[in-house]
């Protein structure tokens, strides 16, 4: 068989090693360590690259200086980790590096505690650092997509020359499913125009995020802001399960989308007329479905492992043009299908 | 002659340097930059370094050093030039790598950056400016700031039990075992900078030739941040700084690491390689036509910690990848699980599964008291919960649920080891649910079981179970 039961967190390595990644950096937390486990397993044997970096600052940095060489290179952490990261990922947008940041989302503020949450919206997809950028932000919610979103988000980092994100949650993270081990492709990027590679042909490359001259400066974010256009025109991903007549779409993503996934059919045989959109991509956000589904008339429900952030993003999409509802369980509290289905019962005869 | 000329390791002019001067530097009159990077320049051409030298710049005023060597040059975040500098060394080990870093921006926010890269002995080199004081944002104490010494943030000069000692970077990375070699060096009179420029030339060829980690702190004057002239910071650099900062080699191993030592450890990456090695992370499990489900296997897995409850949940979970199902299992994870209660969830299907997580069980088992109290109610009408009656003392609804009581850890223990009590349960719950027949899992059983010693045991263990429910 060409699949192996496994962890979403060691899919992410496996995903990792088949898009070509040659060198990680990481710093223990849980709950991610087991991909920095995988990592200090696997990329020593093919002969890259594992570091225990002394701070999640460091890491970030090692990947910056990786990826800078026109290399593919990763590092995950979780919520107190990743918030560490912020400013060595300003850094690599500004520099224009290709690089996977991975963050397995626990509860917060502070330190909060280890179990699952999906806090880190804001942070992930409006930018989390200083300076005008985005990281695209993929979303799994299961093994598999954990392997194969991270292999699409090297293609997407290396597309782009930004950082992605791979948003999951912890449950996400710990939970093993069937996954179908892929297999590599040789790599069709070419960085040798700009990467500094320590060798004659790149020397006299420059890697910096360094503007001086406010007009060239302003020059600079008017590219990156064009290329997250064009990131936003090309990239989004959804799924979507029962939409099509639904009066009400619930938006979910990650391990809330396959909670509200089982509560559909139960709830179409109470009779109420829900489906599922679900982003596969948090940034860029679906927002045109969503907008096609207000035009027709459907509210929406947003179900978060939050006390609301991603709902925001559905309310920019509705444009007030009908309600958009709320629900949101966290400090590592999980809606229960039983609870979504109290949710939508009382949403439905609400009259919405 | 030759010093008198610009070195080819520079631009001959500075294209990248905003403004009309293209041929001066940004530094001021009297600085220690223009002398530092003079010394790097010649030792990195005569040195035939330059082409594959990857030069990280930090924050401060030495931000700018990609005006001037022509070289690969990466611009990096305050502190962490020794962070970019191991991403870059690692990437490519045969590059040349120089971190060139202040004293705010070393021994200050990069510290940690600074003692760990020296810790790991990384082949870089880190040329360390000190002046004393944070040029480039104003004039501010930098962590080198003399006591006594006037700044921005220290109008009434420093003071030791208020803004602490200056810290000497060279005599605390000496206490280090793997850096290579550290030495002090200043922008002094002639005969001093004759010294500064071998040490920078050594530094460099230490790592050409693959000896690890060097160190050269270059101690220099600021005329602007002192509010000195040229002559006058000069005089009082050496007269005053030199007292907390002695120059000196603090650490020399050149002579006794070997050639290429530090490369021994890096291979290099091979594509060619992934391909098979991916092949060995796929299961070892032998092939299967797909079973069907009679009905969905909604499982909760409960006992304490150390019973195998997480394993017999894996087990479970391969006999349905085995059987082709869709399947899922999620462990309650975390500190709480270390020496206290352990559950999972697994879930087998024909169809796409969603929710991990199982809060209605049709399958529940329980191996401690407090998982039959904790669970019991949630499990559906008419759903099997098997008890381990070695353990549980408590008894379910027997109307309400079909209730299979089986004393695993005693028949485990029969057999050889109360740690196979969970496989016992395995059987019992083959039994009870009928989804798989005996044979089907043992088989999956045997592919999976690494320890090839222990599978017998196993295989006993779960017929022993499966016929308790069976016969009884």
């Amino acid at each position: 068989m060409a699949k192996q039961f496994m962890k979403g967190n060691d899919a992410i390595i496996v995903g990792a090693l088949a898009a070509g990644c040659r060198a990680y950096y990481g710093y223990p937390i849980t709950p991610a360590s087991e991909i920095a486990h995988a990592a200090a397993l696997h990329f020593p044997a093919l002969g890259g690259v594992f570091i225990q970096a002394e701070s999640e600052v460091s890491a970030i940095n090692m990947v910056y200086g990786t990826a800078g060489m026109g290399i593919r290179t990763m590092t995950a952490s979780s919520s107190p980790g990743f918030s560490l990261k912020q400013e060595g990922l300003s850094y690599c947008a500004g520099a224009e590096l290709p690089c996977v940041v991975v963050n397995i989302d626990r509860g917060g503020p502070g330190l909060g505690n280890i179990a699952p949450e999906q806090a880190d919206y804001f942070q992930v997809t409006k930018g989390g650092g200083h300076g005008n950028y985005r990281l695209i932000a993929l979303a799994p919610n299961g093994a598999q997509e954990m392997c194969d979103l991270t292999m699409k988000a090297f293609d997407l980092a290396d597309k782009y020359r930004n950082p992605a994100c791979i948003m999951a949650d912890g449950i996400t993270g710990q939970m093993m499913e069937v996954v179908e081990i892929p297999e590599a492709k040789p790599l069709a990027v070419d960085h040798s125009s700009w990467c500094v590679a320590g060798t004659p042909e790149t020397s006299g490359h420059l890697v910096s995020s360094i503007f001086l001259e406010s007009t060239d400066l302003e020059e600079h974010n008017l590219k990156l802001d064009r290329k997250y256009k064009e990131v936003m025109a090309n990239e989004v991903m959804f799924e979507e399960y029962r939409t099509a007549d639904a009066d009400l779409v619930v938006v979910a993503y990650g391990v809330v989308s396959r909670i509200v996934y089982s509560s559909i059919d139960a709830a179409r045989e109470e009779g109420m007329k829900i489906g599922l959109l679900r982003p596969i991509t948090l940034w860029p956000f679906p927002s045109a479905p969503i907008a096609a589904h207000a035009a027709r008339g459907a509210s929406f429900l947003a179900v978060e492992l939050s006390t609301g952030q991603m709902v925001e993003d559905v309310q920019l999409a509705v444009a007030g043009k009908t309600p958009v509802h709320f629900y949101g369980r966290c400090g590592g509290m999980v809606p229960k299908g039983q609870e979504l289905l109290a949710e939508y019962r009382k949403i439905m005869e609400g009259g919405n | 002659m030759k010093v008198f000329e610009k070195s080819p390791s520079f631009y001959q002019v500075f294209e990248r340097k905003s403004g009309p001067a293209k041929e001066a530097t940004h530094y001021c009159p009297g600085c220690g930059h223009g002398n530092a990077h003079k010394m790097i320049a010649e030792a990195l051409e005569d040195l035939e370094l330059t082409s594959k030298t990857v030069f990280i710049s930090p924050v401060g005023c030495s931000v700018f050093a990609y005006y001037y060597f022509d070289c690969g040059n990466i611009q990096a975040a305050h502190g962490r030039a020794p962070a970019v500098a191991t991403g870059v060394k690692r990437a490519n080990p045969d590059s040349i790598v120089i971190s060139y870093q202040g004293d705010g921006d070393l021994a200050a926010i990069g510290t940690a950056e600074t003692i760990h890269a020296a810790n790991r002995g990384e082949n870089i080199t880190v040329f360390f400016v000190n002046n004393a004081i944070y040029g480039m944002t104003g004039g501010q104490m930098a962590p080198t700031t003399m006591i006594g010494q006037r700044s921005a943030t220290t109008p009434l000069g420093r003071v030791a039990g208020v803004h602490g000692n200056p810290i000497r970077m060279c005599e605390m990375l000496a206490t280090l075992p793997a850096p290579t070699y550290i030495e002090r060096v200043c922008i002094g009179d002639s005969k001093q900078i004759m010294k500064a420029r071998k040490a920078v030339r050594k530094a460099l060829q230490i790592q050409a030739e693959g000896k690890g980690y060097s160190f050269v702190e270059i101690v220099s004057p600021c005329p602007t941040g002192w509010k000195m002239d040229p002559v006058t910071a000069r005089d009082w650099m050496t007269e005053e700084m030199l007292k907390v900062f002695p120059l000196g080699v603090y650490r020399d191993e050149s002579g006794n690491r070997e050639e290429g030592d530090w490369h021994r450890h890096y291979e290099g990456f091979d594509p060619a390689k992934v391909n098979p090695y991916l092949d060995r992370l796929k299961t070892s499990m032998t092939e299967s036509e797909p079973v069907a489900l009679k009905q969905d296997l909604n499982c909760k897995f409960a006992g304490f910690g150390g019973q195998g409850i997480l394993t017999l949940g894996l087990f479970l979970s391969q006999i349905g990848m085995r059987a082709g199902q869709q399947v899922s299992w999620f462990p309650a994870y975390g500190p709480e699980m270390r020496g206290g209660t352990a559950n999972c969830s697994v879930n087998l299907s024909s169809r796409r599964i969603g929710s991990p997580l199982v809060d209605e069980p049709n399958v529940l088992v329980v191996m401690n008291q407090p998982s039959l109290d904790a669970f019991e109610d949630s499990v559906v009408d008419g759903g099997t919960i098997i008890i381990d009656t070695t353990i549980v003392e408590g008894k379910p609804d027997g109307k309400r649920l079909n209730a299979v009581m089986i004393p695993a850890t005693e028949i485990a223990d029969q057999v050889g080891t109360p740690k196979i009590a969970n496989v016992v349960v395995l059987g019992a719950l083959a039994a009870a649910t009928d989804a798989f027949t005996p044979e089907f899992c043992m088989e999956t059983l045997r592919s999976v079981i690494k320890k090839k010693s222990l599978i017998e045991m196993n295989m006993e263990a779960f017929r022993k179970g499966y016929d308790f429910v069976k016969n009884s």
